[in-house]
């Protein structure tokens, strides 16, 4: 552990060490393909996503009880057949005191009865016994403006990131990172059967903010860096975006400690406090693309932004022109400028 | 120490932070004194137990419903909940076609059937009208005295209206096998529908039985009771004999005479279609002139009486109006339940949740103690961090604490705005989001040290650039929080609204007190000095190897790995100096062992 944080901070905003993000672009280009393609075929190879009741339509009823009371899910199973024979019902613990029963779809009377049964089998009141439904085309509805919220947003977002940063390859850069976070996160939840809950997608949707939040931060040092009359004689193109990527790491790693630590301890309570519910889905789906999102933003945004800048012929004389003034072969630093990694191998 | 142009504006910033939250505490105060304030924010069902049922609406042909078709359908679902008697109900539009509707406590059976029946507007003769209030019972209820006192008579009248009603409500409710004529008759209007028992079921009817008669599923081919909306007068209908699809438009104007001028009153045009037109002309032929009140013809909506005009005269082209007595707002009203009630709106249930009044309380102390944690855990980092900055943090967290409790409260006083777990989850998250302000100026102040500045200066320069990154960062945010809000259903609204709530607040808390905090500060000795707690000290942050004045390029960033990496490594210590190189060496060291 460094002495302090802020010393390794030092060394990075001067250049005395860096971490060379831009040049081995191809290799995080590399990792994040697989993972993309990962999250996309490991999905489906598990047999698609696990759906929320939300989704699919179906009764649901959590049973409080005191604490230490019996939480066997056979009573709920018998409670239930009793009532209707044919079902089939699921039965989960939730947190130290709930357990929760899903059915399908049940007439209103029906769901009066199984809440009662419930009730008595669990020996609690009927009001301990809390009931909801959800029609089959729910989810469906949610789904299509969670998509419309989806498109309307990435829209916006670009436009005003356009006119902020007055380029649109900056704006490009952070929408590709923004997707890749979203397909990565999505492809978390498909792989590992997290259930889909309508609480997920805000939690979802919550990442775009969050994502392009933390790509803006270190976007507005890598424009500083790279506006013309700051742009240092010696430093290439790729060398000013790189510099401000570590110039904002410690900021980066700050801020998404910092904003991973309230994010962690709602999933924490929510996960084993409460057991499923909105605290939970939402904090596991802003837990995981926050993480996703931090590295997007320093693996993917500005490699990808440097690579969509290197081949206008003002940037490519200037770097020429920085590799001249270092006394570098520029034939060479030409050819490995379009290919770093490459060339350094 | 004078004060510098800075350090009045940091004065006045704070001063009219403190206004702000010192005017938003008043009013509230006020508010609780003088009108329906609570302290607290108002919480939302899922926090307090309740049923929240969420309802799509449609028309019946399937096609979406528009914008003002969803307010009337909202008005409509509202008068249903207020004849259930339900009391504190909530009724929302959400996105752009559905409606939620949160009643306190358990809802039963008859409550939801009524909601979810489907809203249609017919037209219906009338076969008799009254007063819709049970005049017996009004008598009991003045005669109970002034003084609360009950004489032995005045109690025999209240028992004897007590028996008389239920008495009625047994007739009301009660299965009469002769209710309808048989065979039926062919016109609706038909006096022959009045059977004695229809009639003594009319007869004892009164509107304050509306409720459990369920008007909104009444059989169209047969007779209806029924109120009007006041619930002052009560109506005998016979069977629908023109459904509202027929009316193409509805609005309000000024009545004319035939030669065009206007008379000063207010009345209601419909237009119909060729089918409404000939049908009503059939209609309005038979019933002009006929003995009162027989000559009306009411309008139904949701099995209610909006309007029962009597027939002044043929009208066979299809473009009745309505006059009586008027205003604008009223003809307005009229107009517009005619115009969109003429579209048949299906609700049908998508969600439906009764959540129990222990288990919202359990969900908001985990709420609340997963803040608290989420809380202690960044202000501990902060202080791990930036030292004797981080409490600055901490102010600013509990600043901005202040500011989103109290704007929750006002917003829940006066737009009924309620907290749910999604909002709490909002506000958590925005704990995060709120300490990350802070880091990017901090570090922005750090950076402008690195390059020599003094503190004073630097926490100015660092300002300028970190307010410019804070705006545009939380403005991406505020986006995302407002798109989610407008489009949203279900309980992501609550996530939105406190999320874009607290970007605001975060935006405020960073430009109205932190800020100007850290520009006092950092006239103080401890700042000044460098002091090593401060979390600002220069020569850890390695400026003092290179002075105060003296500017230093950063060295050009290795390219990554192989020959390359040695060479452009060679050529940067050529051009650092001894100082720097020491630097870069005991920096170098650090850092190495870190990684």
């Amino acid at each position: 552990m460094a002495r302090s944080f802020a010393e390794f901070g030092n060394a990075l905003y001067t250049g005395e060490k860096s971490i060379d993000f831009i040049g081995r672009r191809k290799t995080w280009y590399a990792i994040s393909i697989v993972l993309i393609i990962l999250s996309i075929v490991g999905p489906m190879m598990r047999g698609g996503f696990t759906f929320g009741i939300e989704f699919t339509g179906g009764s649901q009823f959590q049973v409080h009880l005191a604490d230490g009371q019996d939480r066997d899910p056979a009573i709920a199973e018998q409670a239930v057949a009793k009532v209707l024979p044919s079902s089939a019902p699921r039965v989960t613990l939730l947190g130290p005191t709930d357990v929760r029963v899903q059915t399908e779809a049940l007439k209103e009377a029906e769901n009066l009865d199984v809440t009662e049964a419930l009730a008595q089998a669990y020996d609690v009141s009927d009001a301990e016994v809390t009931y909801s439904f959800i029609g089959p085309t729910w989810g469906q509805d949610i789904t299509r403006q969670a998509f419309i919220a989806l498109i309307v947003f990435i829209v916006f977002a670009a436009v005003v990131m356009m006119l902020y940063f007055r380029t649109w390859k900056m704006s490009l850069a952070a929408i590709v990172a923004l997707l890749h976070d979203l397909i990565i996160t999505a492809g978390i939840y498909g792989i590992s059967g997290f259930e889909i809950t309508p609480a997920a997608m805000i939690g979802f949707l919550t990442i775009l903010g969050y994502s392009l939040y933390d790509t803006v931060v270190v976007f507005d040092k890598i424009r500083e860096n790279t506006i013309p009359g700051e742009l240092n004689e010696r430093r290439t193109f790729g060398e000013a975006v790189n510099l401000g990527v570590n110039q904002t790491l410690v900021r980066s790693i700050n801020t998404s400690i910092v904003a991973l630590l309230p994010v962690g301890s709602i999933l924490f309570i929510g996960a084993f406090v409460l057991g499923a519910g909105t605290l939970r889905d939402i904090s596991l789906a802003l837990f995981i693309g926050i993480l996703v999102g931090a590295y997007s933003t320093i693996f993917i945004a500005a490699p990808t932004y440097a690579h969509l800048r290197e081949g206008e012929p003002a940037i490519k004389r200037h770097d020429e022109k920085a590799l001249r003034a270092r006394g570098e072969s520029v034939s060479e630093e030409t050819a490995s400028a379009k290919d770093v990694a490459a060339a350094s191998e | 120490m004078a004060s510098t142009p800075n350090v009045r504006r940091a004065r006045r910033s704070l001063v009219f932070l403190l206004v702000l939250i010192v005017g938003l505490a008043g009013l509230i105060t006020y508010g609780v004194f003088r009108s329906d304030a609570t302290w607290t924010p108002k919480l939302a069902l899922d926090l307090q137990g309740g049923t929240q049922i969420l309802l799509a609406a449609e028309q019946t042909d399937g096609q979406a419903v528009g914008g003002e078709q969803l307010q009337q359908a909202v008005s409509i679902i509202r008068q249903r909940v207020d004849a259930a008697g339900v009391s504190e109900a909530e009724i929302t539009t959400q996105g752009s076609q559905h409606i939620s509707v949160s009643i306190p406590g358990k809802a039963d059976e008859a409550t939801l059937q009524r909601i979810e029946a489907s809203a249609k507007l017919d037209f219906r003769p009338v076969l008799a009208t009254g007063i819709g209030v049970d005049m017996s019972q009004l008598a009991a209820t003045t005669a109970t005295g002034e003084d609360g006192t009950q004489t032995d008579e005045e109690k025999a009248a209240a028992e004897q209206a007590k028996a008389d009603k239920a008495a009625a409500e047994k007739i009301v409710f009660g299965d009469a096998e002769d209710l309808y004529p048989d065979p039926l008759p062919e016109g609706a209007g038909d006096d022959a529908w009045l059977t004695p028992a229809l009639q003594a079921k009319y007869d004892a009817f009164t509107c304050d039985m509306e409720a459990e008669l369920n008007g909104t599923n009444a059989p169209a081919d047969r007779p209806l009771i029924t109120c009007d909306d006041t619930g002052a007068a009560k109506f005998l209908l016979g069977p629908v004999e023109l459904s509202g699809d027929v009316i193409t438009d509805a609005t309000a104007g000024m009545e004319t005479t035939q030669t065009g001028a206007t008379t000063g009153s207010w009345n209601v045009q419909i237009i119909m279609n060729k089918k409404g037109a000939e049908t009503f002309g059939k209609i309005s032929t038979r019933l002009y002139g006929a003995e009162s009140p027989k000559d009306q013809f009411a309008f139904v909506l949701d099995g209610r009486v909006l309007s029962a005009p009597a027939m002044q005269g043929q009208i066979l082209d299809g473009r009745p109006s309505i006059s009586g007595s008027f205003t604008q707002e009223s003809s307005q009203a009229l107009a517009d339940q005619l115009k969109f009630g003429a579209l048949p709106i299906d609700f049908t249930v998508q969600s439906q949740e009764d959540i129990s009044a222990t288990l919202g309380t359990s969900q908001l102390g985990a709420g609340l103690l997963a803040g608290l944690i989420g809380l202690l855990l960044v202000v501990v980092y902060s202080l791990f961090q930036y030292r004797a900055l981080g409490s600055l943090t901490i102010a600013s967290l509990v600043i901005a604490g202040v500011l989103t409790y109290l704007l929750l409260t006002f917003f829940s006083w006066r737009q009924g705005y309620r907290l749910s777990l999604a909002g709490v989850a909002g506000i958590i998250v925005a704990v995060g989001f709120t300490a990350d302000s802070f880091i990017v100026y901090f570090e922005r102040i750090r950076d402008a040290l690195r390059d020599g500045f003094t503190i004073e200066s630097a926490v100015e320069h660092g300002w300028k650039k970190a307010f410019r990154t804070v705006l545009a960062s939380d403005g991406v945010n505020f986006l995302a929080a407002v798109i989610l809000f407008i489009l949203a259903v279900g309980n992501v609204k609550g996530f939105a609204f406190t999320l874009g709530l607290t970007t605001l607040v975060d935006v405020a808390v960073v430009a109205l007190f932190t800020h100007p905090m850290m520009t006092l500060l950092a006239r103080t000795r401890f700042y000044q000095s460098g002091h090593s707690f401060s979390g600002l000290d220069p020569r850890k942050l390695g400026a003092v190897y290179r002075g105060r004045a003296q500017f230093r390029e950063p060295v050009v960033a290795s390219k990554g790995a192989g020959k390359k990496v040695a060479r452009s490594q060679k050529e940067a210590e050529r051009r650092q100096t001894i100082a720097e190189r020491k630097a870069a060496e005991s920096a170098g060291a650090t850092a190495g062992k870190e990684s």
